[in-house]
């Protein structure tokens, strides 16, 4: 190897190392900028650059603010109770129709999975004018229960992560629990449901990132701020007077993404491979 | 004999049917689709044949309405905020070109050993994960005049003085709503990468690198054709996604000073002014135009993939040909 070669080989690997950390640095830097402000007093913010660091990493008061001010621990509540049930939901719902779909074969199954295909090219938000008018007639406005149950509908990349999953099952396992004199039910609770559970995992982990982070249609539908807030409809507290204490909005911004940073550390595996099965077929 | 069970099976009644295996299945049908495909139904197509309806009348959401015909229609071709907002898209079509290379670059980069890979990878998808709402606080804050953008900027060297304002000046402030929208998403893609390059047989590296490929001819032979499935569809969702880019000018700046993208206005006439006919016309135009780029792109990429797979049949030839040298060596030593 000759010198060049060298040269030019180190300077590759700084190239690399060089641009990772940039990259970085950009991705973390609007996220650590809110963590820094989020220390500081009323005074420190006004009288001190943004980016200066904190006196104190123990004044936890903009956060404690926060989470009264927007009413964060209602928001808490709410959103575990609408996650809960649209991750159940949705995995029932999810599997049992996958299950149909694969294991049967009948006529219209084709068109099923492709009004699901179909639906998935509708862009959400402008539907929404008409989901109003259903909404507003079914009486699910300002209603939990109907924010859920509109949250529980389809999701073709789970559908599409089970059917896939099925494929993989042998046949003949559903043929022997037949033989033996298995009802339907049986098979699927029993036999196919369990060997599922890589499959539910996955697309449950995507679910609930997009169920906690759902806040165009908990705005509109769950208007009532002060006793139905989301945790990501909470942060609109901040909008109007207190818009200008970056202080303040910077805790409760911190800690809306507590959860998902918890979340996201422990379970970091299953989210990338999750997102990479999902995005492959659908 | 035959004819014997024909007869009595004809003769079987509604709950012996019910009980046998063909009642079953039906039943198991019946009950596992009925809830999901009514969800499908009420939340989906109905609001879609409904909203289709809107769009021929003048209406608001409580009271009369009075049928106009096209004139909802011909109103999206002439208002100029209406139509005129697609532009804008233009900007969110270049920013996810950009994304895609990007992300195109780290996945190739953290897909080979790199230390501390992971913790890179963390957090350039941690972006991902933050809510809308979030998101638009962190980037009011961020691009507000002398916080951390500008900060950020004067260490560098940049003088105060000859930085515009990032969110009002009309000529800047689309690009750095753009950015945002690169921001959150060029992690997520590069984790599709990622995942897709991984599954790339990892004997193809061993044989380019015993023939003395470099890293470029590596991506260009070996990367690059595998994972060409994975771009198309990103290509496609990122064009469709440009058209209907919303949530950017939505959290950050409600649409004001020129960035409101065609769904914000849309949002607006429909929820603000209450002109359901009309955003209901908005919608489906846009749909018909996402509609007909879906398909554009879907026979632009077989037509284009269709001769690089004659091609391709070549390069398969080739690279099965290195493999069995490859095989070769290794059983020689």
């Amino acid at each position: 190897m000759t010198a060049l070669q060298k040269i030019w080989k180190y300077l590759l690997i700084f190239l690399k190392y060089f641009s990772l950390v940039f990259f970085s640095f950009v991705a973390v830097l609007p996220i650590v900028s809110c963590v820094i402000t989020a220390f500081k007093t009323d005074t420190e913010y006004q009288q001190t650059n943004v980016m200066t660091m904190p006196e104190s990493w123990l004044n936890f008061d903009n956060f404690v603010q926060a989470f009264q001010k927007a009413n964060m621990g209602r928001a808490f509540i709410n959103s575990t109770i609408v996650l809960v049930c649209v991750l159940v939901v949705s995995v029932f719902v999810g599997t049992q129709l996958a299950y149909v779909l694969d294991r049967f074969k009948f006529p219209g199954n084709g068109m099923i999975r492709n009004l699901f295909m179909f639906a998935s090219l509708l862009p959400g938000v402008a539907m929404q004018v008409a989901v109003y008018q259903i909404m507003y007639n079914l009486h699910f406005i300002n209603s939990l229960f109907g924010y859920i149950v509109m949250m529980c509908g389809t999701d073709v990349i789970a559908i599409y992560i089970y059917i896939q999953f099925f494929e993989n099952i042998s046949f003949s396992l559903d043929e022997s629990a037949i033989v033996d004199g298995a009802s339907y039910f049986t098979i699927f609770y029993k036999i196919l449901l369990p060997l599922l559970k890589p499959a539910i995992v996955t697309s449950c982990i995507l679910k609930a990132v997009g169920t906690y982070n759902e806040y165009y249609s908990a705005n509109l539908y769950l208007q009532d701020k002060k006793t139905l807030p989301t945790v990501a409809t909470s942060l609109y507290t901040f909008v109007g007077p207190l818009g200008s204490k970056y202080n303040l909005i910077c805790a409760g911004v911190i800690i809306s993404l507590l959860p998902a940073l918890i979340v996201f550390i422990t379970c970091q595996k299953q989210i990338y491979s999750g997102l990479t099965s999902g995005a492959v077929k659908g | 004999m035959a004819a014997v069970t024909q007869k009595t099976k004809k003769k079987r009644t509604f709950g012996e049917w019910a009980r046998s295996r063909d009642g079953q299945k039906v039943f198991v049908m019946v009950a596992f689709m009925i809830l999901p495909l009514l969800l499908l139904f009420t939340f989906t197509y109905l609001p879609f044949a409904e909203m289709f309806g809107f769009s021929f009348y003048k209406m608001k959401y409580i009271g009369e309405r009075k049928f106009i015909g096209l004139d909802n229609y011909i109103k999206v071709f002439q208002r100029d905020d209406c139509f005129g907002a697609l532009k804008l898209s233009l900007y969110y079509m270049v920013g996810s070109v950009v994304q895609l290379a990007l992300s195109l670059y780290l996945a190739t980069v953290l897909s080979f050993k790199v230390k501390g890979g992971n913790i890179f990878k963390g957090f350039m998808f941690f972006p991902y994960l933050i809510n809308g709402i979030a998101i638009g606080f962190i980037f009011k804050f961020f691009y507000t005049r002398g916080f951390v953008f500008d900060t950020v900027l004067q260490w560098c060297g940049f003088e105060l003085e000859n930085l515009p304002y990032w969110l009002k000046d009309q000529s800047i402030n689309n690009i750095s709503l753009v950015g945002t929208s690169v921001w959150r998403y060029f992690g997520q893609n590069m984790v599709l990468f990622i995942g897709a390059i991984m599954s790339v047989d990892s004997e193809l590296y061993e044989a380019a690198m015993l023939d003395g490929a470099n890293k470029l001819q590596q991506f260009r032979y070996i990367i690059l054709p595998s994972i060409k499935t994975i771009i198309t569809l990103n290509v496609i969702l990122s064009i469709t996604g440009s058209l209907s880019a919303f949530e950017p000018p939505y959290v950050i700046t409600s649409g004001a000073n020129g960035t409101g993208t065609y769904f914000v206005i849309m949002h607006e006439i429909a929820h603000t002014q209450q002109k359901v006919g009309l955003a209901s016309a908005m919608a489906i135009v846009l749909l018909l135009i996402i509609i007909a780029a879906t398909i554009l792109q879907k026979l632009f990429f077989k037509y284009v993939f269709k001769s690089a797979e004659d091609e391709d049949l070549n390069a398969t030839a080739k690279r099965d040909k290195k493999l069995a040298k490859l095989a070769q060596r290794k059983a020689g030593r």
